[in-house]
């Protein structure tokens, strides 16, 4: 069985500067971590490996420091990693994210299944795991929670919803996010480490997927961040006075005057 | 300090100290607490590959040396002690099979240690501790295999480990020269387990008696050859001991690092307790010794891993040195942080009741300096 794994490198602090001209986030210069929820669909897929047979296959679209996420994935059981990175790339929303990884897994070709995160922590929309699904013409299911059985070219997956949980059975090829409860992410290995040091990280280009360059970019987004700005803050508090009684009834006219209750 | 760590030992080192942040802080206080051992822990640290460490790459090992190992454990112990040394055990059971096991035992035994199978090493009796020629736990020879009677006492690993190097006397009569050790698998009939002691520290470690009552074990599973069992134990100890050193400084550069984020914060008398000058002076003089034992552990784990003969004297040196230092950081570091050092909702106190093992076992120090005196009366004093 063969796994994509879709990882994406996020700053790893909450102190992000935005860039005035762009609107986007600053990302030089700022440690970078794996996207917290792309860990568990890397291990997610480790395990299907180490289950089922086959190999996991790890991509990333991003700058050429990401290439380090790539092999750290590799000290945790990926087999291979592919960096798509490009000038091209650049200023992708995901629309554009999810069709330049749509054209490296139409590349990668022999993909039974496509892992993502359910969202990632600074974008936070979610939306790329179902847009690369729909580029592929494929299923796609979310906020997986566990994988039940894979046999016979299907798969029963359980999904977390609001109120409980669905189980679906979907044909593969499919994409799926997973949500947080589906595993715990190991450790390295002494062993995966030094795999990793000596691993090789292809990048893949633009040119490299046949991508069209209507479709990918600041050209193939749809969103174009106007403006970003942080709330302002204002505090403005009304301290009601006197006895607790008192205090309670003004309170409740107050609401009511302000339409809350 | 610049300790000249290959790339891999840098790497070991930090793989260890991530397990230890992320695995073992946020249940160290629980598993001291329950006296729990850390199964699940060793699990996990053995799919990360830290007990192939200390085994050969012919067995499905990292091939790694003393120093290898002393990075590991001290990283572990920095954190937690209990668990470090429940590893560290592990080594200690493997080291016998390691020096003196039979290829077709260390075919056997080492790849299953190497994946994770924990080990424990027996030497300690009721009538054999620093005296360790008091031992009484005898191993019969019969055309069947070897018959093994008697009760081993204190066994770090005890109950929890699979594998079992055991000291067992041979020829009563020979006395120490009558000793010899064999390989004792969990499981073999006549061979149960007495009850789990209870500790002042380290109580995740598990310490339990290993009862042999007529335990028929096969006679491929002597080590060496009869009569070497003393000379056995004495080289897997000098082997092992580090570990211990290392453990001992671990304890010590987490009771400190905890003193030093405790002092800055708490203010007394309208400044950081950092900044008055008996605490400056303590936790400076915890950094000089905490250098010092590190310098003389790895010293020694370099000496060993260079290939020298014997090394019992060293090898007694870093464990003296790094284990009194670990006594005295961990008792001044609950000393300056005062009330919140001697609360159990603080590590301090695990720390200091963790260290005191560490001046104890694995050749008590006064035992130790009475052997690193016996090599300096030797050596007349010189140095070689």
């Amino acid at each position: 069985m063969n796994i994509v794994v879709c990882l994406k490198q996020v700053p790893g602090t909450t102190e992000v500067k935005i860039d005035p001209n762009t609107n986007t986030l600053i990302r030089q210069g700022i440690k970078a971590i794996v996207n917290p929820f792309d860990s568990y669909a890397l291990e997610e897929g480790v395990r299907l490996k180490e289950k089922f047979g086959g190999k996991v296959t790890v991509i990333s679209m991003g700058p050429p420091q990401a290439a380090d996420m790539l092999k750290e994935a590799i000290s945790v059981g990926a087999d291979e990693a592919i960096l798509l990175s490009d000038m091209a790339f650049a200023g992708s929303d995901t629309l554009a994210t999810a069709a330049t990884l749509g054209k490296a897994a139409e590349k990668i070709k022999t993909y039974d299944l496509i892992i993502c995160g359910r969202q990632t922590i600074d974008g936070d929309t979610g939306q790329v795991g179902p847009e690369l699904a729909e580029n592929l013409g494929i299923p796609f299911i979310a906020y997986v929670s566990k994988i039940e059985e894979i046999a016979n070219g299907k798969m029963r997956v359980q999904r977390a919803v609001e109120d409980g949980y669905e189980t679906i059975e979907s044909p593969l090829p499919a994409v799926i996010t997973v949500a947080k409860e589906i595993n715990v992410p190991r450790m390295p290995s002494l062993r995966g480490l030094s795999k990793s040091r000596s691993a090789q990280i292809p990048v893949w280009t633009a040119n490299d997927i046949a991508a069209d360059k209507a479709t990918i970019g600041q050209a193939g987004s749809g969103t174009w961040v106007v403006k970003v700005f942080y709330p302002q803050r204002i505090q403005h508090a009304e301290m009601i006075k006197g006895e607790p009684p008192v205090q309670a009834k003004t309170l409740v006219e107050k609401l009511r005057e302000a339409k809350i209750i | 300090m610049e300790y000249f760590l290959t790339e891999e030992q840098k790497t070991l080192k930090s793989l260890a100290h991530r397990i230890a942040e992320e695995r073992i802080l946020p249940v160290r206080a629980e598993l001291d607490e329950k006296e729990q051992f850390p199964t699940d822990l060793l699990k996990e640290m053995a799919a990360s590959d830290l007990f192939r460490v200390f085994i050969p790459e012919k067995y499905e090992g990292l091939g790694g040396g003393s120093l290898d190992l002393c990075l590991i454990v001290e990283e572990l112990s920095r954190v937690c002690s209990a668990v470090a040394v429940s590893y560290a055990a592990t080594a200690l059971g493997a080291y016998a099979i390691i020096l003196y096991g039979t290829e077709e035992q260390k075919q056997k035994y080492l790849p299953a240690i190497a994946s994770g199978k924990i080990a424990a090493f027996g030497l300690t009796e009721p009538t054999a501790g620093s005296d360790a020629s008091g031992i009484k736990t005898t191993a019969q020879k019969t055309p069947e295999g070897y018959i093994l009677n008697g009760t081993k006492q204190f066994i770090t690993n005890g109950g929890d480990a699979e594998i079992y190097t055991i000291i067992a006397l041979t020829d009563k009569t020979r006395g120490a020269r009558g000793a010899s050790a064999f390989i004792v698998e969990k499981d073999t009939p006549g061979f149960t387990f007495g009850k789990k002691e209870k500790k002042i520290g380290i109580r995740a470690s598990s310490t339990r008696e290993l009862i042999f009552r007529n335990c028929l074990i096969p006679a491929e599973n002597l080590i060496s050859k009869e009569g070497m069992g003393f000379i056995v134990a004495m080289k897997v100890l000098d082997n092992s001991r580090p570990g211990i050193s290392a453990q001992a400084l671990g304890i010590a550069q987490g009771a400190m690092e905890t003193a030093v984020d405790y002092t800055r914060q708490r203010i007394q008398f309208g400044q950081p307790l950092i900044s008055l000058p008996v605490v400056q002076y303590k936790l400076a003089d915890m950094a000089l010794n905490i250098e010092a034992a590190r310098a003389l552990v790895y010293a020694v784990a370099r000496t060993i891993d260079s290939g020298v003969k014997s090394f019992t004297e060293e090898s007694a040196m870093a464990k003296v040195f790094a284990s009194d230092v670990a006594m005295r950081v961990t008792t001044d570091a609950v000393q300056i942080c005062g009330g919140a050092g001697y609360m159990r909702d603080y590590p301090l106190e695990k720390m200091m009741r963790d260290a005191k093992i560490t001046q104890i076992y694995e050749g008590s120090n006064e035992v130790l300096h009475n052997a690193i005196a016996i090599e300096l009366r030797k050596r007349k004093g010189k140095r070689e």
